[in-house]
């Protein structure tokens, strides 16, 4: 007994208290800002491994983008990535980064369903199914329910069932072979429900988009709620989207 | 004996691997299994014009060395398989027979590997996958999966147990197929290859990138320097730290131990931050690139890892202290999920999970890359129960380890050359094999050149495709509630596997 308390004393203040301003450690990865100089556009649009970035005006598309930074160090006057970690919205083209704009990325709260904030405003069960991702977002999904993070404070949490569920985290970019299983998952959560897509490859397929492997078929015809970039999804974006969507 | 023997990492001119009557080549490589210190790190088939040419690959520990050698078949006619006569070939004939496929008359378990999406028998679906059945009143069955309870791949699991003793598992993948192999060819550009290699699987980012920036670099006869040799060394080790530490808090919550849970999954983070701090994520992607580096390691850096791991390892010990001495945490572990030394043998396992019993299988020392070798002299950890307890303890004594190769690697940090920009091209016509010890075990790539020095074929091997099997045997006879822990304690890959 005396040793469990002596090593919840040494552990010290692990919990990060304000999730909103917390500030990544180190180099991060966050929303990029592009400058208007001129530089040649062509070799800035063919280094990028997942054409995620556009010419004139120059554009990165944060729903294709690895956050590898290879951009950012050829071209480090051109683009630069900020420590911004708010990287989720419900608008699809809220993602995509242009030249000159420096405005942080954030759901649009007129788009936002009524039923989301009327039923999902103070707790919110998420069903996660990993549809062709690498682990490395399950890794990032899994560390936001840890002591640092501690996403439960807000009353958002993973479930075991999708019944148990008010919405769904697709990652991975929905192989064929998980078509039917994702399917599946989304049928057995009770309606009003959610649907997020977190990390890149599950916005756009990312390296895989044009796979011949994948079925990404559901999209089609489920509308997404929120969008999270990243490779993978860094906790505190997810929560700060997940906390956007569904608080006033 | 009609092999070629190479090196890891060594480019091989195509036209130097003998290609032998499939009836010389079965009898060869079945007769270099003769040893303990032998096993198959990779057989496959590229598709020729005139049949599909075979590619084994038997790594020999002692000698460091790789025999390699061929044969080119018409996959339409039934032949004998290797793994009639020995388990290791069982995965790998599994996979040429679902891919090109080849028949073989006798092979015991010739079932569906990962339903590629360019499989050769477009009909087999993964609906139909046909599961081993027991016709007994008194046996029922369990499925799992393949979306499971927590926020893991999926992938399904099927259960024959005699009330809540488990007598078979039988483990389906497939569901996380990207059908990277192909796109490694397909796409040209080297960005987006390595893009590809960090993400066969997020866990193991370091060891993947690692065996395929070696890979790339020998086949382009780049020579390269210390300083990105030492990079990648210090991310495998951090990467190896890393997730062991995490999979200590995983099997803790698996027993109900909070406790540990909180603690040891705590002490993951600041590993990870660093991996931040030193690239800007987390999990390492972007790091490793081959001929270059983006991200340099410095002196700076070097002194935060040093306090890092010094808090690190005084909360590391003092927990790890208080869980081993646990009595309903030991009971938990000891004799659970055993597999035995003739059992990882003739699966042919490795890494954690051939070391867990007693078979020393660790490319570090056996098939050293970058700086192992060299500058860390490795002793690979060895158990011999082949429990949960056992996995556990590696990971302990792996974590240790790793801090002191870190803190040796700390003391002299090289410096970072300017890299010439200059497009990396591999040679006409090679054969190269790389072979990285990640944290799970053993991960191989190969790539072939055509004669224009284009991809002509890209193969990779994660170490969880020789290991499921041993949890299909870890489990037999053992209460399913424990399933759980013994599949944790083995945390292998599913997108690494899948592809």
């Amino acid at each position: 007994m005396n040793s469990n308390l002596r090593i919840l004393l040494h552990q010290g203040r692990q919990y990060i208290p304000d999730i909103i301003n917390a500030v990544p450690a180190g180099i991060f990865h966050g929303r990029p800002v592009i400058t208007h100089l001129a530089v040649d556009e062509q070799r800035l649009v063919e280094l990028c491994p997942t054409g995620a970035i556009a010419a004139s005006p120059v554009s990165i598309d944060l729903g294709k983008c690895t956050f590898c930074g290879e951009c950012a160090v050829c071209f480090p006057e051109k683009i630069s990535f900020t420590k911004d970690s708010n990287l989720a919205t419900n608008d699809r083209s809220r993602l995509i980064i242009t030249e000159g704009k420096d405005k942080p990325i954030m759901v649009d709260q007129q788009r936002v369903r009524a039923d989301i904030h009327r039923c999902f405003g103070h707790s919110l069960k998420l069903r996660q199914v990993s549809a062709g991702g690498d682990n490395s977002c399950e890794l990032e999904l899994n560390a936001t329910n840890n002591v640092q993070f501690d996403m439960t404070r807000f009353g958002i949490d993973f479930v075991a069932s999708p019944r148990h569920a008010d919405g769904l985290v697709i990652t991975g970019p929905i192989t064929a072979n998980m078509a039917e299983a994702l399917d599946r998952c989304w049928d057995a959560i009770p309606d009003p429900k959610v649907l997020i897509l977190a990390g890149t490859d599950a916005i756009s397929g990312g390296i895989f988009a044009d796979s011949p492997a994948l079925n990404r078929r559901f999209l089609d015809t489920h509308p997404v709620d929120l969008y999270i970039a990243g490779n993978p999804v860094h906790p505190l974006a997810f929560i700060k989207g997940v906390l956007q969507l569904t608080r006033k | 004996m009609n092999a070629t023997t190479i090196h890891n990492n060594q480019a091989l001119a195509l036209s130097r691997i003998p290609c032998l009557d499939y009836e010389a080549f079965r009898l060869d490589n079945l007769a270099l299994l003769d040893q303990p210190e032998r096993h198959c790190v990779h057989y496959f088939g590229v598709a020729q014009a005139d049949g599909v040419r075979l590619f084994c690959c038997i790594a020999d520990d002692a000698t460091h060395e790789i025999q390699v050698s061929s044969s080119l078949v018409d996959p339409s006619v039934e032949r004998p398989s290797l793994t009639a006569t020995h388990a290791n070939f069982e995965p790998f004939e599994r996979q040429l027979h679902e891919q090109f496929g080849v028949r073989y008359t006798d092979h015991p378990w010739l079932k569906p590997f990962r339903y590629a999406f360019d499989r050769a028998d477009q009909t087999s679906m993964m609906a139909e996958y046909p599961f081993l059945h027991s016709e007994s009143e008194e046996l029922h069955e369990v499925g799992v999966g393949p979306i499971h309870a927590g926020i893991i791949e999926p992938g399904h699991f099927r259960f024959i147990c005699n009330g809540e003793q488990i007598m078979h598992l039988e483990i389906q993948l497939g569901y996380q197929h990207r059908g990277i192999e192909s796109l490694m060819v397909a796409k040209k550009k080297l960005l987006e290859r390595t893009t590809l290699a960090e993400n066969c699987a997020g866990d193991t980012t370091v060891g993947h990138t690692t065996a395929f920036v070696n890979l790339w670099e020998s086949l382009c006869g780049y020579e390269t320097d210390t300083s990105l040799q030492y990079a990648r060394t210090v991310a495998l080790e951090l990467e190896r730290m890393a997730i062991h530490t995490g999979d200590m808090a995983a099997m803790c919550a698996d027993m109900g131990y909070q406790l540990g849970n909180a603690v040891y999954g705590r002490l993951r983070t600041p590993l990870v931050n660093f991996f931040q701090e030193w690239c800007g994520n987390r999990l390492a992607k972007g790091l490793i690139r081959a001929g270059k580096s983006n991200y340099p390691f410095t002196e700076v850096l070097a002194g935060r890892l040093l306090q890092l791991l010094e808090a690190y390892e005084a909360d590391f010990e003092e927990m790890t202290q208080v869980f081993f001495a646990l009595p309903s945490a030991l009971s938990r572990m000891e004799k659970t999920g055993v597999v035995t030394y003739e059992q990882v043998l003739e699966i042919g396992t490795v890494g954690m999970a051939a070391r867990m019993s007693g078979l020393n299988r660790d490319i570090r020392a056996s098939h050293p890359c970058n700086l192992y070798g060299s500058v860390i002299k490795h002793e690979p950890i060895i158990k011999h129960h082949g429990d949960v307890y056992a996995r556990v303890r590696i990971r302990r004594e792996e974590i240790r380890q790793s801090i002191g190769y870190l803190r040796q690697l700390m003391q002299e940090v090289p410096p970072t050359p300017i890299y010439a920009d200059v497009p990396l091209n591999p040679g006409a016509s090679l054969f190269v094999l790389s072979l990285v010890e990640g944290w799970r075990g053993e991960i191989c790539h190969v790539a072939l050149t055509d004669s224009t020095g284009n991809l002509a074929a890209y193969t990779i091997k994660d170490p969880s495709n020789h290991n499921w099997m041993a949890l299909a045997l870890a489990v037999r006879n053992n209460e399913i509630s424990d399933f759980p822990i013994c599949n944790k304690s083995f945390n292998l890959s599913y997108s690494g596997h899948d592809l």
